[in-house]
């Protein structure tokens, strides 16, 4: 598998995705920058968290507008896969290669704690490194990540099965309404959602930072192996 | 602004004592121009020249073989192993904190996170040491929500984790709170950049954020008292963009990875005037700037604003001649300003052009050498005498109850929640997990640990003690997680130098920071001293704060999966090291449970210190260990009651022994002391006995219930829901607060 890891202005945890990748992989993917116009070659592009160009008007807003961002819609519609975390969840949305925006959360604060997430996409390489219902820990860190979309857009991503990870209690229930579940008050508990064809997948917290017994545990591993195990 | 008319008026506006501005006068064989005015009142404020504080400074304890670099560069710099270095300091920001929370909180991060980026490290932790009013104070409530989403906002948007720091509360911050920021940075030992420019024609380069009319005379401001005008001041208060100060961390690690760096120094106090004097006089030549090619922010600035602007994210350096251009291709690529302001000369001036015309020709040798320097009067501190124990009103539960849901005995995690503590992805202990936070050093099985301490009640009743017993207890929460303690940065909060009695804390605190320093090989390597901390009131009286020699300490784990934190284990048996006499003067316990300020503070034993650390540090080292937690404000108590919460695990304690009545017992706050928790404690008693380290049996550890004998029986859940009730009720949630799952943190 070769991935690419874009850089833009203002990424801050690029290091992070790229050692997670390393854990399972024992290789390094490419750091990219944003004004690259193609990213040809590559099986998987992230989009890693951090405050591209500050997020001083929406969060992913300018970063949605860069060269780089172009060549990665050319590389999803011919059936690339593209992972994007916190500030690259909010990119895709921005970019609409995702449905729903990213609001301030619900308590108007940043949230930097656990939470636990209910794994439910189907049929995608994000997900497959769990069972279908696994509940695992994550760290949230993140300012705007009150998933919303038109309840039409809702029931449709959860009629397809593209709900791919929902913020729940460690014992797996689902509480919306709960500020303690579902810190930062997204719809449904939405965490994380997958494109059309599954091949695009965007969730607010980082497994990528729990994937070394020594750094408070393996939680997030299984979306690496999952993505190594399906392409190689 | 119309060209001032120079005299001595001005000269005390500016800050300037008469004295000095005669021998301004003196150095300058005429009247100075309002520029060199400036620039003469920013390097002699309290701020700039550390005029009332420099002869004690050198008493301290600044040399061990593994300081790279003590006091005097932009950090510290320890050798950590591996041809490593960490790179850290720490910095106040306490009175535009006070004028303007967020930002002020902001850019303190911003400028302690450039002072350890400009020596070529890249910041791997962030800490914080904060001191707010009485919660009850109209004040409080926002200045503690501005500076934690100012300390936020910034550390989090930067990528640097927020790892750990510590939160008081008393009624002498009302009006001025204290906001120290620490940083802690990675470099090779073989990439250090220093300030001292050389090379006479050498291109003087400006780079990151234009230059505004922002925080003007703000080292000035940060060296005078508070009174009702303060609040006029606010445009002196720099404005942060941690966006831009990314770019230039990102820019200038990219460019320090080339050769073409002769010198660096960022523009934090005093901007451009402090970091042109400070590169040339350092390096021993003159420096000619020329303001035209400053990129400026705002339309026709004159001359003194440039110099003295303090617009955030700007460095200077000195870069080789034929590498300007490689320079100038990393900036533009990072879409920074890049501008070649002056040049080296051997002038031995400083020499400020504007429009054609000098503005400032000022002599480097004088403006340094003749600073003022103060040996200021000190007396006879009055301290307190010792307690006679009082009674206990409310037993040993409701005691604890109420020191855990007090305002400086709560959970901070409603604080921490806001700071992101894993981005960089090699953190090992976030906040609550252990007495100190660990990460990981990139690429090795290192870790550093680190924390920041103070107990300001202590020195205010005994100065001495205050000093020593801060570096104590950092030294002790670095090796309660394992770590080698390596060495320390210092941050002196004091009130006014001018007044013998805080001019007197100030050098008894430093008189005990230096002692406890060296009797444990804990060098002083980086600082900051902040004075004039006080309020004037409209009636004139003037209101001091309570001392605050906050310490800041590193120490090094050559394997960090050997680390252990504090929280209590299912299983095993916990044992107390080191010997409890009682000590309850200024304790929490007394304070909040009798309303009392009163007593000498805890006696400092710096071989007890030495003994009883050293042998818990080789403890953990052997494996013996499964937690442990240092015993500190609260007691004894309070630490095991901590542990429970941590591990949400309870425990199964023995009463006190007959010699102590059991409140004093468990709330006295004895320094030097550890609670560790085994599965071998015959083997550490033992080891111990050896050591000749007094160690005793407390009960064991599991189940879901605080017990001690039948005096108390507390459900972990309640100690953890009254933990955590305090902040979210404070700061504006009416319902219970969230219990916070700390189990799951460490």
């Amino acid at each position: 598998m070769k991935a690419g890891i874009v850089v833009f202005p203002g990424t801050n945890r690029e290091r992070d995705m790229a050692q997670a990748f390393r854990v399972v992989s024992g290789k390094t993917p490419q750091m990219l920058w944003h004004q690259q116009d193609n990213v040809d070659g590559f099986d998987l592009i992230v989009l890693p968290g951090g405050f591209s160009f500050g997020d001083y008007l929406r969060s992913g807003a300018m970063a949605a507008h860069s060269p780089i961002m172009k060549a990665v819609r050319r590389f999803a519609e011919k059936g690339g896969y593209v992972l994007g975390v916190c500030n690259g969840f909010q990119i895709l949305t921005e970019a609409q290669m995702l449905p729903g925006a990213l609001l301030r959360n619900a308590g108007m604060r940043f949230l930097s704690q656990d939470c636990h997430l209910k794994v439910e996409g189907r049929d995608s390489i994000f997900t497959s490194g769990w069972t279908h219902g696994d509940v695992f820990r994550a760290p949230m860190a993140h300012g705007d990540g009150n998933y919303t979309a038109a309840p039409e857009v809702l029931d449709r991503l959860e009629g397809e099965g593209r709900v791919a990870f929902r913020y729940c209690t460690a014992e797996g229930h689902m509480k919306d309404s709960d500020e303690h579940v579902n810190m930062n008050g997204s719809a449904r508990s939405i965490a994380g959602v997958l494109s059309e064809n599954r091949r695009v997948c965007g969730l607010m917290p980082h497994p990528e930072n729990l994937t070394e017994e020594i750094l408070s545990g393996t939680d997030g591993l299984p979306l690496f192996t999952g993505i190594m195990e399906a392409l190689g | 602004m119309t060209a001032a008319h120079v005299d001595i008026e001005l000269a005390r506006s500016f800050g300037l004592k008469d004295d000095e501005y005669e021998t301004v006068l003196t150095i300058m064989g005429r009247t100075p121009s309002l520029t060199e005015l400036g620039i003469f009142s920013v390097m002699w404020s309290e701020h700039c020249s550390y005029k009332s504080s420099r002869l004690h400074l050198k008493t301290l304890p600044t040399k061990a073989p593994w300081v790279i670099h003590g006091p005097g560069e932009n950090a510290g710099v320890i050798d950590i192993g591996e041809g490593l270095a960490a790179v850290f300091k720490m910095e106040s920001h306490n009175h535009p904190s006070f004028i303007e929370p967020y930002q002020g909180a902001a850019t303190g991060v911003g400028g302690i996170l450039r002072d350890v980026f400009t020596m070529g490290a890249r910041p791997i932790a962030n800490l914080n040491a904060l001191r707010f009013g009485d919660p009850s104070h109209k004040d409080t409530k926002r200045v503690v929500d501005g500076v934690v989403r100012g300390i936020g906002g910034y550390g989090n948007c930067m990528g640097v984790p927020t790892v750990g720091g510590e939160v008081n509360f008393h009624h002498s911050y009302n009006c001025n709170p204290l906001v120290n920021a620490m940083t802690v940075g990675l470099a090779r030992q073989d990439r250090i950049f220093l300030s001292a420019a050389a090379g006479v024609g050498n291109p003087v380069v400006y780079v990151g954020s234009k230059t505004g009319r922002d925080g003007i005379h703000g080292a000035t401001m940060s060296s005078a008292e508070f009174d009702s005008e303060s609040s006029s001041k606010r445009p002196t208060v720099q404005v942060g963009d941690p966006f831009t100060e990314k770019l230039l961390l990102e820019a200038c690690l990219e460019l320090m990875a080339t050769d073409a760096v002769i010198s660096i120094q960022d523009m934090g106090a005093a901007g451009l005037t402090s970091s042109a004097v400070e590169m040339a006089s350092k390096g021993g030549v003159g420096i000619d700037l020329d303001l035209d090619h400053v990129p400026q922010r705002e339309a026709n600035m004159q001359a003194y604003e440039m110099m003295l602007s303090e617009s955030q994210e700007r460095m200077l350096m000195v870069l080789r001649p034929d590498r300007t251009e490689e320079a100038r291709r990393i900036f533009e690529k990072w879409e920074l300003d890049f501008a070649i302001v002056g040049r080296l000369t051997d002038s031995g001036r400083i020499t400020v052009r504007h429009n054609g015309k000098v503005e400032a020709d000022i002599p480097l040798g004088p403006l340094a050498d003749e600073a003022p320097i103060y040996d200021r009067p000190t007396m006879e501190y009055e301290r307190q005498p010792a307690l006679v124990p009082p009674a206990d009103p409310c037993g040993i539960e409701k005691g604890l109850l109420r020191l855990l849901a007090s305002a400086n005995g709560a959970s901070r995690a409603w604080i921490w929640n806001q700071y992101d503590s894993g981005v960089g992805g090699q953190t090992v202990q976030r906040p609550g997990g252990a007495d100190a936070a660990i990460v990981r050093v990139e690429g090795t099985d290192r870790g550093l640990a680190m924390t920041t301490d103070c107990t300001p009640r202590y020195g205010q009743a005994d100065p001495y003690v205050g000093g020593a017993q801060a570096v104590l207890e950092v030294w002790r929460n670095l090796t309660a997680t394992g770590a080698k303690p390596l060495a320390m940065t210092d941050n002196l909060n004091f009130a006014s130098p001018e007044n013998p009695r805080i001019m007197t804390q100030f050098v008894e605190a430093v008189r005990g920071i230096g002692d406890a320093g060296r009797a444990l090989d804990f060098p002083v390597v980086s600082g900051n001293v902040s004075l004039y901390n006080e309020t004037r009131g409209d009636d004139g009286s003037v209101t001091a704060i309570q001392p605050a020699p906050v310490i800041g300490g590193v120490g090094v784990l050559e394997d960090v999966r050997k680390a252990v934190g504090l929280a209590m284990p299912q299983d095993g048996e916990l044992l107390l090291v080191g010997e409890t006499w009682g000590e309850l003067g200024q304790s929490m316990w007394l304070k909040e449970i009798l309303g009392r300020e009163e007593g000498a503070p805890p006696a400092v034993d710096f071989a007890a210190e030495r003994r009883n650390g050293d042998f818990v540090r080789e403890q953990i080292q052997g494996g013996a260990v499964l937690a442990c937690h240092d015993v500190s404000d609260g007691g004894l108590i309070v630490a095991l009651a901590e542990m429970a919460m941590a591990g949400n695990v309870g425990c199964v304690l023995d009463v006190a022994p007959a010699a102590l009545p059991e409140h004093i017992y468990w709330f006295a706050e004895d320094q030097a002391r550890y609670v560790l928790a085994t599965r071998q404690a015959d083997a550490v008693m033992k080891a111990a006995q050896e050591a000749g380290v007094p160690v005793r049996r407390l009960g064991r550890a599991g189940g879901d219930v605080l017990e001690l004998g039948d005096v108390m029986a507390v459900p972990v859940q309640h100690l953890r829901r009254q933990h955590a009730s305090f902040f979210p009720r404070f700061m504006g949630k009416e319902e219970d607060a969230p219990v916070v799952h700390l189990d799951e943190i460490s």
